[in-house]
Formats: structure tokens, C-alpha cells, sequence
């Protein structure tokens, strides 16, 4: 009896071991998938993409809409001003929330709750998108780098993921210890805090810059100069609003076919290139994601 | 040092001493916290005072102090407009959809990872299951838009291989929601499993092994062990997407719209959005009214699932 209970739950394990295996399997495939086309699209010619050949891997091999995108102004004007949003706001997000989750981490901090509800209290409730623009516009930071960078300084959700690293790896007798030594707070923070939390300030760079490098919102209602947009609203105008100028007026009927061709074709590739500076950035920060995406789900 | 040394030969003078003494003693912590707080101030409590605007006639030239008060005139003329109960229906219909379709997936994956045992295919999985995360919701769209293309879209290539006509799964109005909603599964499951794999992997294996000696087998050891280890994590999570129910992400609703979809994609954010920026004659007061209605309604329901969740499974945000 004992026996065939044991071998009728081995075969049930067995059983659900290949249909866990499938199922991983198909989450893999259902990911990687729609990623792979684009990315064999973007390779492929335009002819071979609309005879509709193209399904796994390229064909008819061809760079040509690489070569297009490197000479469009407004994609590498939108790139490098990608880059510089996304690094200067980056550097001043991690800067501000630093600074207050190390002095919201110190239990010994006078007041400490009322600080941590006005901080946590902005997550349930804003002020809203209008009263914010006004703001916006009466420090007369419209149009400027300074709208884009400043009124996302900071997230409250990064905040206490710093806050709860700092709790549960600087030990209080390292600070006492410290402080019998003479070091102040701010020498604590900058030369013990700071050093020893690189992996937490890793995750948050990336949370922070993955934030910046896809956003176009503020963009779009803070600049109006298009000579600032950033490379997410240049890719709205030609992914989503489809206003792709690509035939100038001294091309000959011939090279204009040729890039009624090239259409899809660049907004393949123009979805590989956009992507791929994220991309890079996640395998050099993917073993402390799953990390700081724990944190976070502790209490603060 | 000296504060040590003091603080050592007083012994339990410590606790009565005055608040003002205590403040003085981190001073430097205040020092270190300051801008941050000065930006709170500014950027997070100042836009709280202005929304006093929702309850005026506010123009640029009388500023957000100087306009007229006009009471509830804003909230009225939304709630009597014939766009209020469109917009609150699709609002809603979008978010609960939402709900239920994002819940289930993440912890689907991330027991589907923790079972997977070798180690390799599981790291693989996890680490491709993330990866749609970084994806911009501009590019997104842009792929959703390019693979349902029934010009050169792979889905229409791929039906037509097994022998189906082109079907232009775009075009329907009616189809936004599913496409918005499932689009955003592929791009999270893999995100939001972290966190449900981080709970899983806490769980204290003398529960496995007492439910393999009382004969269970492993679909049982889900439900049995596995699942209620896991709910607490799930709750929390619901109770946080409660709160945002009314605020669904301006970002990918707005790109997805068009004219012939405006029926069914309309939410709160996009219209806040159109009248007090977008439009001709921008307006800022209807606009913030229409923003303050929902962030209260928000903070209400969040206050209240809390609540009756705290009642019901001891498990709450605050």
C-alpha cells in the first residue's frame, strides 16, 4: 500500500516537473519572441520585410537602416540629449536620496516619524499635474534641462530602500565606535555610509536612470523647443505619430522608393537602437536588482 | 566624544533630557537632511497649496492666491459633464482589469522559477522574463503597433503561414484595453515576480517536508504551503494598487490613443491633461479639480482596503 502511495506520487511529481519545464519554457518564448523579430527585422531588407519573409532570423542581410538613423540630426540631437537628462538627473537623484535616507535611517533622530510621514505621505498624495506646471513655471524652469531634472528629484519608494540598506548594514557599534573616535555625522556618512552602500546606490542609479532615459512626459509638457527634446519624444514623433521625414527635396524619384522601403525598416531599428544603452546597463546591476527590489518590500 | 562621556556619568538623566537638547545633538543629521526637505517643501507641499485652484476661477494675471474663490463650481460642472461617467467607466474598467490580469501572471512565473531545478534554464528564465522591464513605454507601443501591423507585422505573418487571412487586431476600439492590459503583463511579469521569488525562497523548508510526509504531492504543496507563505506579499501588493486605481499611467494611455479609440481610452489622467494644457485655452482650474476629485477618491480607497484588510488577514500597509 505504502509502496504504490509512493510510486503514484513520484509519477504525479514527475508529471508536474515537465509541465513546470514547459511552462518556463513558454515564458521564455512568449518574452523573448516579439524581441527577437525586432531585432531580425531591423537586419533584414525593406522588400523581404514586406513580402512578410521575415519571421525568425534576417534576411537578406543589410545595415541600411543603421546607416539612415546615424544621419538623421534629430535621432542623434535626441540621443545626446538623452544622455545628458539621464546622467545629470541621475547624479541628483541618488545625491537627494542619500541624503535623506541617511538621516532617516539614525533611530536616534529627533523627530524622526513626523520627517518620515511627510515624506511617505507624498506617495498617497499630490498635488497634481497642474499646480505642479505653474510651479514649474513661475521658478521659470519651463523649457530648460532644469524641468526635466528637478521636479523628479527624488522618489520616496528609492528613499526607503536606501533608508532600510543602510539599517540593516551599518551596525550601530561601527557609528559608536566612530564616534569615540571624534567622527561626526556627516564625516560618518561620507566616508563610511556612502563607501560601504555601493551596491544599494548601484540599484537605485539604475532604477533612476532606466526612469529618465524612458520617459517622455515631463519633456512633453515642460520643453517646446524641439532642439531639446529628448530621444523618447523624437521616437514618439516617428514610432507612434508616424512623422518620418526621410525624403528631402534633392532626392530623385528613385531614392525616394527606396526609402518608402527603408519605413518600417527604421522604426525596427530605430527600437534596437533606443533600447540598447538600457540593455547594456542591466547586466552589470542584474545581481543587485533582485537585491534592492527585496529591500523595498520590507517595512520601513 | 564628550556627549559620550556626559551621557555615561548622568546614566538615565539621558531619557529626561529636553527636546531642545536632543535636537541640538543631531544637528548635523538636520544639516544632511535639509535639502532634501527644502524639496519636499517646494516640489512635493508647495502644488498641495496650490490646488486651491480647483476651488477658484484662477488666471494668470490675479495668480493662484489672488483669483476669486468659486467653491465647488469645478467639481459640479465634471460630474454634470457628459464626459464624467465615460471617463470614470473606462478609468475603472482599465485598472480592475489591470488588477486581475497582472496578479495572477508574476506569481505564475515566479513559482514556475522556484520549482524549475536546473540551474541554468532557471537563471535563464528569470533573467529574459525581466528583461522586456527596460523597455521604454514609447518603444512599446512602437513594437505593439509594428507587430499587429497588418502591413509587415509578424502576427499577421505568422497567421498567414498556418493559413489564417490578415486580421487587424489594431483597429477595433474595442480591442485597447486588452492590447493596453496584457501588453503591460508581458512587460512587468518579470519584474513584479522578483518579489513573490524573494517571499517564495523564505520559505521555511520543514513546511515542505511535513506536507511530502503527509503524502502530498507538488501541486499540493502549492496550494497547501507555498500560496498561503506567499499571501501576505500578494496583499500587501493589491492594497498598493488600490491606491492607484484612478491613476492609471498617463504614458502609455496617451500614446495608445487615436481619435477612433478616444470611446474607449479616455481616462482621468489624459483628460486632466487635455483641458489644462493641451487645449487652446487651457483649463488650469477645471483641470485641477478634476486631479484633486481623483487623488482624494484614491487616498480614500487606499485608506479603506488597508483597513478592511488589516480586519480580514492581519496584513496591512500602516
Amino acid at each position: 500500500m505504502t509502496k504504490t502511495q509512493r510510486v503514484r506520487s513520484s509519477g504525479a511529481d514527475r508529471t508536474f516537473y515537465a509541465v513546470n519545464t514547459l511552462l518556463g519554457a513558454l515564458f521564455i518564448l512568449i518574452t523573448l519572441y516579439p524581441l527577437i523579430f525586432v531585432v531580425s527585422a531591423s537586419f533584414s531588407s525593406g522588400e523581404a520585410l514586406l513580402r512578410g519573409e521575415v519571421w525568425l532570423l534576417p534576411r537578406e542581410f543589410n545595415l541600411e537602416a543603421y546607416k539612415t538613423i546615424f544621419e538623421m540630426p534629430e535621432i542623434l540631437r535626441g540621443f545626446l540629449n538623452s544622455v545628458l537628462y539621464t546622467a545629470a538627473g541621475t547624479f541628483i537623484n541618488v545625491v537627494f536620496t542619500l541624503l535623506a535616507a541617511y538621516p532617516l535611517s539614525r533611530r536616534d533622530l529627533y523627530g524622526r516619524p513626523v520627517f518620515m510621514f511627510l515624506f511617505v505621505f507624498t506617495m498617497m498624495f499630490s498635488g497634481g499635474l497642474i499646480p505642479t506646471y505653474l510651479l514649474v513655471r513661475d521658478l521659470h524652469m519651463l523649457n530648460t534641462i532644469w524641468a526635466l531634472i528637478i521636479p523628479g528629484a527624488f522618489s520616496v519608494w528609492n528613499m526607503t530602500i536606501t533608508m532600510n540598506f543602510f539599517r540593516g548594514n551599518l551596525p550601530e557599534e561601527m557609528l559608536e565606535a566612530t564616534q569615540i573616535d571624534g567622527c561626526s555625522d556627516i564625516q560618518f556618512l561620507w566616508r563610511f555610509a556612502i563607501p560601504l552602500s555601493k551596491s544599494i546606490i548601484a540599484v537605485i542609479a539604475l532604477f533612476y536612470a532606466v526612469g529618465h532615459w524612458n520617459s517622455y512626459f515631463n519633456a512633453l509638457i515642460y520643453l517646446t523647443d524641439a532642439q531639446k527634446y529628448p530621444l523618447q519624444l523624437v521616437l514618439r514623433d516617428i514610432l507612434i505619430n508616424n512623422q518620418l521625414d526621410i525624403s528631402s527635396s534633392q532626392m530623385d524619384v528613385q531614392t525616394i522608393m527606396r526609402k518608402e522601403y527603408l519605413q518600417d525598416l527604421l522604426k525596427y531599428s530605430i527600437i534596437v537602437v533606443s533600447t540598447v544603452p538600457m540593455m547594456l546597463l542591466y547586466p552589470f546591476v542584474q545581481k543587485y536588482l533582485v537585491k534592492g527590489v527585496m529591500l523595498g518590500s520590507l517595512k520601513g | 566624544m564628550t556627549i559620550t562621556k556626559t551621557a555615561a556619568s548622568r546614566g538615565t538623566a539621558v531619557s529626561r533630557r529636553s527636546p531642545l537638547k536632543k535636537m541640538a545633538r543631531c544637528w548635523q543629521l538636520y544639516l544632511i537632511l535639509l535639502l532634501p526637505l527644502l524639496y519636499l517643501l517646494i516640489f512635493c507641499y508647495y502644488p498641495m497649496f496650490g490646488v486651491q485652484i480647483a476651488f477658484k476661477d484662477f488666471t494668470v494675471s490675479q495668480g493662484i492666491w489672488g483669483s476669486p474663490w468659486v467653491g465647488l463650481k469645478h467639481f459640479e460642472k465634471f460630474i454634470q459633464s457628459p464626459q464624467f461617467f465615460r471617463v470614470m467607466k473606462n478609468t475603472i474598467l482599465i485598472s480592475f482589469y489591470s488588477l486581475l490580469a497582472s496578479t495572477p501572471v508574476p506569481i505564475l512565473l515566479a513559482l514556475c522559477v522556484t520549482y524549475i531545478r536546473n540551474t541554468f534554464f532557471k537563471k535563464s528564465v528569470q533573467m529574459i522574463t525581466y528583461m522586456p522591464y527596460f523597455i521604454s513605454t514609447v518603444v512599446l507601443v512602437g513594437m505593439i503597433n509594428q507587430l499587429f501591423s497588418t502591413r509587415t507585422g509578424v502576427f499577421n505573418t505568422l497567421l498567414q503561414m498556418i493559413g489564417f487571412g490578415p486580421v487587424d487586431i489594431l483597429s477595433p476600439p474595442q480591442n485597447f484595453i486588452h492590447i493596453y492590459v496584457w501588453s503591460g503583463v508581458w512587460q512587468m511579469a518579470g519584474f513584479n515576480a522578483i518579489i513573490y521569488i524573494a517571499a517564495l525562497s523564505s520559505v521555511d523548508p520543514a513546511l515542505y517536508e511535513a506536507c511530502t510526509i503527509d503524502g502530498g504531492n507538488k501541486f499540493q504543496q502549492i496550494w497547501y504551503v507555498d500560496l498561503p507563505s506567499i499571501l501576505p506579499t500578494v496583499i500587501i501588493m493589491l492594497i498598493m494598487n488600490c491606491g492607484s486605481v484612478l491613476n492609471i499611467g498617463f504614458e502609455k494611455v496617451f500614446l495608445m490613443q487615436n481619435p477612433s479609440n478616444l470611446e474607449y481610452s479616455e481616462v482621468i489622467s489624459t483628460l486632466v491633461y487635455k483641458v489644462g494644457l493641451k487645449s487652446t485655452i487651457p483649463m488650469y482650474s477645471y483641470s485641477s479639480a478634476v486631479g484633486l476629485f481623483t487623488s482624494v477618491i484614491s487616498l480614500i480607497l487606499l485608506t479603506l482596503v488597508n483597513a478592511i484588510s488589516r480586519r480580514v488577514s492581519e496584513t496591512s500597509l500602516w
